[in-house]
């Protein structure tokens, strides 16, 4: 029977019967499909964009910008370019980016924490805070604090002074200016020795504690010590800092430090609405920690706020670190709705104003997704590390 | 393996060959086969293009929408109306999502010239202004030394700005908002010491503060604002089209025809007034319009004086004087070619 031999287990079948083979060949289809699709495209838009004589490239971003910014962490005026105006906003974008996630971190934890007390009155005014918070859109809270809250505040003439040289007016908030004198450089130099001291001092708390299981207040002990011994320098060294005072100079103050309502009102929009939606998840964390957890650790003696910190936030985290991730990426692209109050974030000065004033809109909006998408990548490049780092070890 | 490769081959050649359709000629025939005329206006400012309290739109911007709307398809009411913020104005254009963008643009010459649009004349000839609070006590713009100035996104006047107090060694603060209302709404607020924009823009905003009296309009122009209606590059029937129904608008006040009379005067024996409403002359046939294309312009929507009058001179709240916009004639800039 020779036919019988031919589909035999030994002999090869052909490609289209092998599933192995076939799936390949499909997943070299579909890739080759979606690349053919992206070069259409892209060739498509192109020449539509060539026939309406829309000039395209990025030659734009070396021409003179020729307007301002209300806040820029780096050296601009008008006369910089365009692409200077991009790395102005992306800036911008990052220091409020970076800025809500430290506070509306802090802000989640506490609430989080404070939602689980057994305090009825602490944890009702949590669960207020959360409902209220995460169920108002963004954009009506960002309103909410620039037009109802800090636009009343008083003109700059009637500033109100707060206390030492601190005004605060409708323009913002004024802060004096440390200027370092001569010797400052002692202080800064007690600083890093109190914080390398510190580093040590830890180390050896820990180690005591690993041989002898005795208990040293090792990091309340290092934060007397940085403070202590900088303080203690700065006030021998003949206390080296002037104190630069805001100044009423014709419309508005001059010198001294100021925060802008537009940066005040978008951080505190998007750390407090992130906060509440970070307070869940923490409360979640916290309650998927077994309650045995808690009892055992009690039962060792314990105090509260050791157990805590010691037991049960660190299993916490192995549950919080992958949803804070995503709220994390949320507040990110939500600090694009600056545009809104005229915060100059990369939304508003690079893909406003400059795409308006040069045209190239493709190429603008390109540049700011890419932006939005790399800062996006980093962030859950670093939290999917710190994961790794807590997850549980099984052994 | 061999079938893919002949499909991929098969698809890069369509690629190659694949070109898109130009753009030409197509306007008119999708205005006049969608029944009306989309046109891209300011998400509201009085006198230029403002909803009134029964949602319809008026101003002088959207008194050219409702010429073009008159001369291509009869009806001045056939008009759809997209209101856009300086930023999302050209885009709007260009991806055909409007057929005129009628939105005190400034012509300028990136704007002419790689954006891939055309400039189909001036229907306002503006100048940059300052709006200051009466409480400051501010005579001239030259004592705006360190001043917070609030200035609408996307608009010529952020670079003007910029340009002056260069110009004249002094230093502002800049805050930059999205529509024309928020930027009103931080002036009174306080939040700046002045206001930028087209002077006529000023006027517009002032009488939308709580209390108008309270802010003042400085002497100092800083620039030139011709503003005017625009269209897509390529198209140069529907460019004819919206430039000629300008045309007609200035043409009208100056052959003394009126909404009121045109149709008395449609009886004489004025050869330029013969020529105008389509009994002799060119006709509509350049632009593959009907024959009274004029007639209807001036009979729905006016001259552009009474447009003028009507919407920001001085049969409206605004009063504005006609000043630079009066005819050739009466000292103005406003000068149309002759239809004949």
């Amino acid at each position: 029977m020779p036919e019988e031999t031919k589909y035999s287990a030994n002999s090869k079948p052909k490609f289209w019967n092998d599933p192995e083979k076939r799936a390949l060949l499909f997943q070299v289809l579909m890739v080759g499909t979606v690349i053919l699709f992206i070069l259409y495209i892209v060739s498509n838009t192109l020449s539509n964009l060539e026939t309406r004589g829309i000039s395209t490239g990025f030659d734009f971003l070396s021409q003179t910008a020729g307007f301002d910014i209300l806040l820029t962490l780096i050296p601009y005026d008008a006369t910089y370019s365009f692409g200077r105006t991009f790395v102005v906003g992306l800036m911008n974008t990052m220091l409020v980016s970076f800025l809500g996630v430290v506070l509306a971190t802090l802000l989640g934890f506490i609430v989080g924490i404070a939602r689980l007390s057994h305090n009825w009155l602490i944890a009702k005014m949590a669960a207020i805070y959360v409902e209220v918070f995460r169920n108002i859109p963004l954009l009506l809270q960002i309103f909410f604090w620039y037009f109802a809250v800090l636009q009343v505040l008083p003109s700059p003439r009637q500033s109100i002074e707060l206390f030492g040289g601190v005004q605060l007016n409708v323009r913002g908030l004024y802060l004096p200016e440390p200027v370092a004198g001569n010797g400052f450089g002692w202080v800064v130099l007690a600083f890093v020795a109190a914080l390398i001291l510190s580093f040590f001092l830890v180390r050896w708390a820990k180690k005591r504690q690993d041989q002898t299981g005795q208990y040293f207040p090792a990091y309340w002990a290092s934060i007397g010590l940085v403070l202590g011994m900088s303080g203690l320098t700065f006030l021998l060294a003949g206390s080296p800092i002037t104190w630069v005072d805001p100044e009423l100079v014709g419309f508005n103050f001059k010198g001294g430090i100021t925060i802008i309502p537009e940066l005040s009102a978008l951080l505190l929009a998007l750390s407090i609405y992130t906060a509440a939606f970070i307070a869940e998840i923490v409360r979640s964390g916290i309650e998927a920690v077994d309650h045995g957890q808690t009892e055992a650790a009690s039962a060792l003696g314990l105090p509260r706020s050791r157990v805590l910190r010691l037991v049960v936030i660190p299993q916490a985290m192995r549950v919080v670190i992958p949803p804070l991730t995503s709220q994390y990426l949320n507040l990110i692209k939500n600090s694009s709705l600056a545009t809104a109050i005229g915060y100059p974030d990369l939304v508003s000065v690079f893909a406003g104003t400059t795409l308006n004033q040069t045209g190239q809109a493709i190429e603008v909006i390109a540049m700011t997704m890419g932006v939005y998408l790399l800062l996006s990548l980093l962030v859950s490049l670093f939290m999917n590390w710190y994961n790794k780092r807590v997850a549980l070890v099984e052994r | 393996m061999k079938k893919l490769g002949i499909f991929a081959a098969a698809a890069a050649m369509g690629l190659t060959f694949a070109q898109s359709a130009l753009a030409e000629d197509v306007t008119l025939k999708a205005v006049k086969e969608r029944g009306f005329l989309q046109c891209g206006v300011s998400t509201g400012l009085p006198g230029f293009s403002n909803p009134d309290e029964k949602g319809n739109w008026t101003g002088m911007d959207v008194d050219v929408c409702r010429a073009v709307a008159a001369a291509t398809l009869g009806d001045a009411s056939k008009v759809k109306y997209t209101p856009l913020t300086a930023k999302e104005r050209f885009t709007a254009l260009q991806s055909g999502e409007i057929d005129v963008l009628s939105r005190n643009t400034t012509w300028t010459q990136t704007r002419d010239t790689s954006l891939g649009l055309n400039f189909a004349g001036v229907n306002y000839y503006d100048g940059q202004g300052f709006m200051v609070s009466k409480s400051l006590g501010v005579k001239s713009a030259l004592e705006l030394d360190g001043a917070a100035v609030c200035i609408q996104a996307g608009t010529t006047t952020e670079l003007n700005l910029a340009d002056y107090f260069r110009e004249n060694n002094m230093k502002y603060q800049p805050v930059v908002f999205d529509t024309s209302d928020q930027t009103v709404k931080g002036f009174e607020a306080g939040r700046c010491d002045i206001l930028t924009s087209d002077a006529s823009q000023l006027y517009a905003l002032r009488i939308k503060l709580a209390n108008p009296d309270s802010a003042v309009v400085l002497p100092e122009i800083i620039s030139k604002e011709p503003l005017g209606p625009v269209v897509r590059q390529g198209d140069d029937q529907w460019f004819n089209i919206v430039k000629w129904s300008m045309n007609a608008l200035i043409n009208a006040e100056e052959l003394g025809l009126t909404s009121a009379n045109i149709d008395e005067k449609k009886m004489g024996d004025n050869p330029g007034v013969m020529r105008f409403v389509g009994i002799d002359g060119p006709k509509g046939k350049g632009m593959d319009l009907a024959d009274d294309w004029a007639y209807q312009i001036v009979k729905q929507v006016g001259n552009y004086g009474e447009v003028f009058d009507r919407n920001v001179g001085a049969g409206s709240a605004l009063n504005i004087e006609r000043g630079v916009n009066a005819l050739w004639s009466k000292g103005g800039f406003m000068y149309a070619p002759p239809m004949r």
